[in-house]
């Protein structure tokens, strides 16, 4: 039975609509409000605020901290600058992807690991023999997620003190909230401008009041899950489980993924000081599939709605049941999350497909469900994000 | 890639030298480096005190494969044998006293003094487990098959194996696979009534282990222990003259007869891995040294852990290796003695003391021994296994006196409380004041006591937790589990570095196997060829 995190004082009475979800063991609302769409759009126009505390987060400090974590992911770490954060998939001896995650480089023998799934045994496996001090502190922190157009200037009211238009994407400052250690990460799962904030459970309600306070002049709202799941799907932003299965949970060798299949071919450095998974990658690069983005034909489901004398039905939320994709009448991969943009106006999916076609302007055909009979409407491969607005890496001048 | 020698075997115990003596007889270009003064291991002869000595760990040479003699021809090189008359003498309260003989028909006599039944029953029991024996010594002479990807050669002779084990009958072949997993107490009850005819049989299934008769899997011990057993004997226990020490003496003789390159006193501080695999070490003096292989005799624990190190390893791998069991759970204490201890149960037979002489006088004691060291406790009770070695060959102590070395089950690596250091003598009065319980003039005749605990065989022997199997020869890690699931064939991870020593295929005791078998891989693999 999911727990209450170190918010839940402050999430409870808002949570309305009593809509729970459980994230990694604790009480998430999926919404707070009867429509989720609410929420979606505070963060696209105006501000959210999301407890992300639930994520999994791990501290290595010693001379072997950079070391470890640069054996651990596939990303260079030796470039990771203090105060910069990177995005990275990490692997199986097989090349396979077991999580993806960020890493905050605090200081020169100081990191910060984020994770979807519990990690620590594998961090010690991994770290064993090398002179750096692993620490689970996902207890030990949390984090609130302040998302959208206005989340800088929410925050530039609360820290006056903080240059935060000079703070980059994937760039992070450490100050003080009430004397304990505060990190601001210019990071987050929206594809907008937005901020994670980490700090010692017990200073959370208080921050969270104090961010709450300051929003209300900025439209912000708190955001729950089902929100959170539709920005993430426009910013093209993995959800392992969803998009991806760990090495870790796959019952067959074919539910394991590359970070070339994800699309994160990007993160590997090949060339880079042995990673675990390396040698396995080398021989992986060419991957049969791939992971792509689709903007589903929207008059093809008006066609196929209006043959039974319906509009179009489509998703309200992101939904993460698998859906198969076919192209010359076979079946050539699956679209994992689906959603009707509304930003956008636009039916996407994040989808798995064949190589072959995976290159974006491909027509492939998806399956769709009108009056319980199945059908196929056309979709086009793009390469996501579907939303990727200016404000999301800007940085002011001076 | 420059390059010192073809192969660099670490580790100068009997499986190093095996390992090096084949390959330099091979044609290779071997370096061996061995990080004590002696070279022996585990199979040393050391003079404790001036003119007395002592086989400082294992007791005998009697599971040596004849293979192994054969091709490096160790007799050539001052191998010899001699053989106890007795097996195993019992020395039990109230004087009375069970020998085990190397003939088999004696032995059923002795035990008819405590049971006509287990008289009857000893002598088809034992010629069916000889039986059971020879198929496992069969097997212990195998390349371990891998689960994928075998040679035919390989599964040629397990298929061979498969015909033997067919050829023991229907009977035998239900019988022998239901044995192997079974306790040895729950075995040999089922065959036998006497405690001491059981508690002394017994003693040979717990050999290395860290577990007590009733535990599963001590019955393939029993017979393991019985490989090679030549006649009556319940176990082998052939002695080299000269102790046994000698049989590496000999082993080294034949690997520099063939152009081996020997080194004492050089410890290895570490094996130099570049782009995943071995290229040489780099000694504790910081030379270096490359060869196209590296072998190790060094147990699994120590070879990866330690000189190859973590950061190398798959974190898979170097977890299997952090879990392997060790264990240790032996030491031993050595007493020089002005003359022979008399035991009222032998009544006056030296001839019965000749042998092993085995404090084990039912299942039930062995057991509670070493239900004190599951709980991290010396055994106050303890199972000992006392040779004089001196009484066969004279030549191990002065004109007229002996050497009397005590192993001692069971010791725990790991003590609860206290440490090993300040318990080491407390250990040494124990193992004496149990024995005099039998010699009652045992201590008037000790003038030197030198007492070896599981820490010390670690620090000084180079074996990591005191495990003298390089790794419990549980059946969790034997055959292709040896010394964890992922080495095939003597490979590891590594590429161009093999175990050569105890901890792979067959396992502990003095069989030269590992040794030999290793080499012939790494030989066949032809690392020696390339640049």
């Amino acid at each position: 039975m999911p727990i209450p995190g170190p918010l839940h004082s402050r999430i409870a009475p808002l949570c309305t609509t009593q809509e729970w979800r459980d994230w990694s063991g604790y009480l998430c609302p999926a919404t707070y409000q009867p429509s989720h769409e609410v929420e979606y759009f505070a963060v696209r126009n105006a501000a959210g605020l999301i407890d992300v505390s639930p994520l999994y987060k791990y501290e290595l400090r010693g001379p072997d901290a950079g070391r470890l974590a640069d054996r651990l992911l596939t990303r260079d770490v030796s470039k990771c600058r203090v105060g910069q954060v990177l995005y990275s998939p990490w692997c199986d001896e097989d090349g396979y992807v077991i999580d993806d995650g960020t890493l905050a480089r605090l200081g020169s023998d100081h990191y910060r690991l984020t994770a979807a799934d519990p990690s620590l045994r594998w961090l010690q496996d991994v770290g064993y023999g090398m002179d750096v001090e692993i620490e689970d502190v996902s207890t030990r922190l949390a984090a609130l997620a302040l998302q959208g157009p206005n989340s800088r200037a929410i925050l530039e009211s609360l820290f006056s003190n903080l240059s935060l238009g000079q703070l980059g994407y994937y760039r992070l400052l450490q100050t003080k909230f009430k004397d304990a250690p505060l990190t601001v990460t210019r990071t987050g799962y929206t594809g907008d401008l937005g901020y994670e904030l980490w700090l010692p459970p017990e200073h959370a309600p208080a921050l969270w009041d104090r961010l709450m306070d300051a929003g209300r002049g900025y439209g912000l709202l708190p955001v729950g899950l089902a929100a959170l799941d539709m920005l993430r799907v426009e910013a093209g932003l993995l959800l392992i489980e969803v998009d991806y299965t760990s090495s870790n949970h796959a019952h067959i060798p074919a539910q394991k993924s590359t970070p070339y299949e994800l699309g994160l071919g990007w993160t590997v450095a090949a060339n880079k000081a042995d990673f675990i998974g390396r040698h396995s990658l080398q021989a992986l690069a060419q991957p049969a599939q791939q992971l792509v983005g689709l903007a589903v034909s929207w008059p093809d489901l008006e066609r196929e709605f209006g043959k039974v004398g319906l509009p179009p039905q489509v998703a309200g939320r992101a939904s993460r049941t698998p859906v198969p994709l076919y192209a010359g009448g076979r079946h050539v991969g699956q679209a994992t999350s689906l959603m009707f943009s509304p930003i956008l106006k636009t039916y996407i999916a994040l989808a798995t497909l064949d190589s072959q076609y995976a290159q974006p302007g491909s027509d492939v055909e998806i399956e769709i469900t009108v009056e319980y009979v199945r059908g196929r409407a056309g979709a086009k491969v793009v390469k996501p994000p579907f939303y990727d607005p200016p404000h999301k890496k800007a940085v002011q001048r001076g | 890639m420059s390059r010192d020698f073809d192969f660099i075997v670490i580790g100068g115990g009997h499986n190093g030298l095996t390992a090096a003596a084949w390959l330099a007889k091979a044609g290779r270009r071997v370096l061996l480096l061995e990080a004590r003064q002696t070279l022996g291991g585990s199979a040393a002869t050391e003079e404790l005190f001036p003119g007395f000595h002592f086989n400082t760990a294992a007791p005998d040479a009697g599971l040596l494969a004849p293979q192994v003699a054969a091709e490096l021809g160790l007799h050539k090189h001052g191998l010899d044998f001699v053989a106890s008359q007795a097996a195993a003498f019992a020395p039990l309260a109230g004087g009375r006293g069970l020998t085990l003989w190397r003939d088999a028909e004696r032995s059923a006599m002795e035990i008819a003094a405590f049971s006509a039944a287990d008289a009857k029953a000893f002598l088809p029991f034992h010629r069916r487990t000889r039986r059971f024996a020879a198929v496992l010594a069969k097997m212990a002479a195998l390349q371990p098959f891998a689960l994928k990807s075998n040679s035919l050669r390989t599964l040629a002779g397990w298929a061979r194996l498969a015909l033997s084990l067919r050829a023991l009958g229907g009977r035998d072949m239900m019988e022998f696979l239901r044995v192997l997993p079974m306790g040895a107490a729950h075995y040999l009850n089922e065959h036998f009534e006497s405690d001491a005819l059981k508690g002394l049989l017994a003693y040979a299934s717990t050999v290395g282990l860290m577990q007590g008769p009733r535990a599963s899997g001590t019955a393939f011990m029993l017979l393991y222990q019985q490989m090679g057993a030549d006649n009556g004997a319940y176990r082998s226990s052939l002695l080299p003259r000269g102790g046994v020490g000698r049989l590496s003496t000999a082993l080294a003789a034949a690997a520099q007869a063939h152009g081996a390159e020997l080194r004492t006193g050089t410890p290895v501080a570490a094996i130099l891995c570049e782009d995943g695999r071995a290229a040489g070490v780099r000694l504790a003096s910081g030379e270096e040294v490359r060869a196209g292989a590296v072998l190790s005799s060094a147990d699994p624990r120590r070879t990866f852990l330690s000189l190859v190190g973590g950061p190398q390893l798959g974190p898979r791998f170097s977890r299997r290796l952090r879990s392997l069991k060790l264990r240790g759970s032996t030491a031993s204490v050595h007493l020089a003695l002005s003359g022979l201890p008399e035991f009222p149960a032998a009544a006056g037979d030296p001839s019965r003391l000749d042998g092993a002489i085995v404090i084990s006088p039912s299942l039930d004691y062995a057991e509670q021994a070493y239900d004190d060291a599951k709980h991290g406790r010396i055994a106050r009770r303890p199972v000992l296994e006392a040779r004089i070695p001196s009484l066969l060959d004279a030549g191990l102590a002065p004109q007229g006196q002996h050497t009397l070395s005590i192993l001692f089950r069971y010791a725990p690596h790991q003590l609860a409380e206290g440490d090993w250091d300040a318990e080491r003598e407390r250990l040494g009065d124990l193992a004496v004041d149990t024995l005099t319980q039998h010699a009652p003039n045992l201590k008037s005749l000790i003038s030197d006591r030198h007492t070896i605990t599981p820490l010390d065989y670690e620090r000084d022997y180079g074996l990591s937790g005191g495990g003298e199997m390089h790794g419990q020869m549980g059946l969790d890690q034997l055959l292709l589990m040896r010394p964890t699931p992922g080495f095939i064939g003597y490979r590891s991870p590594i590429d161009s570095l093999y175990v050569c020593g105890a901890g792979a295929h067959p396992g502990g005791g003095v069989t030269g196997l590992p040794g030999l078998l290793a080499a012939r891989q790494a030989a066949k693999e032809g690392y020696a060829k390339q640049t």
